[in-house]
């Protein structure tokens, strides 16, 4: 079980938030090419290690942040909310 | 090989069955091979098998990181079925389920296939509609199903709660479907690769791909380089990983997916049961455990476990659909790694990188897959040009739109 801490709310179990999946995706411009828009819309890093994601607290306060978390261990590394940019490794949140 | 038969059983009983010889060899890699495929489990094992059989290539070489079958191969529930509802899947899956019921005769391994059936349920008059319309289309594919009045579902599967929570209005069930025994297939196609000479390699991950001019020219592993004509991926949850060591892409979530066993009981249930809305699906297992599971914790994940909010789930739609299993004790509980595409349809066949070919994307349903998957990939590794069972399902399918959406279609796929 994850204990995942909302930037509003605190810590508070997984069953409470829904995972938006890979965060700082950039849309690409109306006239990008097909394989660009192709790799915007399916392609996903989904590494195995630290991953920066993007979560909403449904069952809490609704708003979404950004989790950089590790897909191994599921450490969660750092909060940070949306539009700011990743965190470098081994910031704390 | 020496062939497993009645005869041999009886010799061997007289030696106290110390004298069987292992099943298949365990080789120092060599330095080359024509074809190195990623991945001991049932996918790779078995394209390393087709290669050799169909196509004559045994300069060939099956990699794992850990021990064969140790994967998703071990960890699934044997689930073996051809329901699906767009033909490109129908006659993808169909044609695996026909090789899995002639695959112990041709592996001389007893895979256990019991073509019990699976039943799937509807709990609305409007999921019903769909299931009409599922069933239809799994019928003009050319394939078994029929549907079933809730007091047919009641003589099929009597300890069935068919007033649960969400009433059961009806269902379909497609009798060649059933179980098979999972470590059989893998050990099946492992046995019998090897004696037709290819290496199987085990604690031997691959690190990196040695490409040269966009073609792959070999692998780095933890003992040491090996040069290959061609290379096969087929590692299921790591498909990512080891796509990004070799440059590319692909549109997959890797997500721990569950499953669980009861204690073993006096034979109760005889096909397996899937109920699409509730996200549960239950069978009994030959030695009388009921195995069951449902959706995957949905959130990228590479641990080999499940969390409880899900197993709790799993659990609650099980008893609601059968209260009598309510005092059963559970008694093991784990999860494999799913990579899961947009479009819940595997990604095979060539990759940006010349030589290089993937078998993944399998997602939550993989092992019923493993012939026809084995029997394509060796074919398309051949000719270097997708066997027209698979040709549909290329990685190139995302930029044109071509999805082939069967999470839409067909709910879950187990």
């Amino acid at each position: 079980m994850l204990r995942i801490p909302c930037p509003w709310c605190g810590v508070r179990d997984e069953v409470e938030y829904r995972f938006g999946g890979e965060s700082h995706l950039e849309r690409p411009a109306p006239d990008a090419a097909d394989a660009h828009w192709a790799d915007y819309l399916f392609n996903r890093d989904n590494p195995s290690g630290v991953h920066h994601e993007r979560w909403c607290h449904s069952y809490g306060c609704g708003q979404w942040f950004n989790l950089a978390r590790d897909t191994v261990t599921h450490q969660i590394i750092a909060v940070y909310r949306m539009g700011e940019p990743k965190p470098a490794a081994g910031e704390d949140g | 090989m020496r062939g497993y038969s009645f005869p041999a059983l009886v010799r061997h009983a007289l030696t106290g069955h110390r004298r069987w010889p292992p099943a298949w060899r365990s080789p120092e890699p060599k330095k080359s091979y024509d074809v190195v495929i990623v991945g001991a489990g049932g996918h790779g094992l078995a394209t390393a098998y087709y290669l050799a059989r169909n196509h004559g290539v045994t300069d060939v070489a099956v990699l794992d990181k850990g021990w064969l079958g140790g994967g998703n191969s071990g960890r699934n529930t044997q689930v073996t079925r051809s329901n699906y509802f767009w033909p490109q899947s129908a006659a993808f899956y169909d044609r695996s389920l026909k090789l899995y019921e002639r695959l112990g005769q041709e592996l001389n391994f007893n895979v256990m296939l019991s073509q019990r059936g699976i039943l799937t349920l509807a709990h609305s008059r409007h999921e019903l509609e769909g299931l009409r319309r599922w069933t239809n289309a799994i019928l003009i594919n050319g394939i078994d199903s029929e549907l079933l009045t809730p007091d047919e579902i009641k003589r099929e599967v009597p300890l069935i709660n068919l007033d649960a929570r969400f009433p059961i209005v009806g269902g379909f069930i497609q009798r060649r479907g059933g179980l098979s025994r999972h470590d059989a297939v893998v050990w099946g196609y492992a046995r019998a690769a090897s004696a037709l000479g290819v290496d199987i390699v085990q604690r031997c991950e691959v690190t990196g791909f040695d490409i040269e001019d966009g073609r792959v020219r070999g692998v780095q592993t933890r003992r040491g380089a090996i040069a290959a004509g061609r290379v096969c991926l087929a590692v299921a949850g790591h498909t990512s990983v080891l796509a990004a060591r070799a440059g590319f892409r692909v549109p997959i979530t890797s997500m721990a997916l569950q499953a669980m066993v009861t204690e073993p009981l006096e034979p109760c249930l005889g096909t397996v049961v899937l109920s699409p809305v509730i996200h549960s699906y239950v069978a009994q297992s030959d030695r009388g455990e009921l195995v069951f599971g449902g959706g995957a914790d949905v959130y990228t994940s590479y641990a080999q476990r499940g969390a409880l909010p899900v197993l709790e789930d799993n659990v609650a739609a099980l008893l609601e659909l059968f209260p009598a299993f309510s005092r059963l004790k559970l008694m093991r509980q784990w999860a494999g790694i799913v990579d899961i595409t947009p479009d819940t349809t595997p990604i095979m066949g060539r990759t940006p990188v010349k030589g290089l070919y993937l078998n993944g994307g399998w997602g939550t349903g993989g092992y019923k897959a493993i012939p026809a998957g084995g029997e394509t990939m060796a074919h398309t590794i051949v000719n270097d040009q997708a066997h027209p069972l698979i040709a549909d399902f290329s990685l190139e399918r995302f930029a044109r739109g071509a999805l082939i959406d069967e999470g839409a279609a067909a709910g879950v796929a187990h």
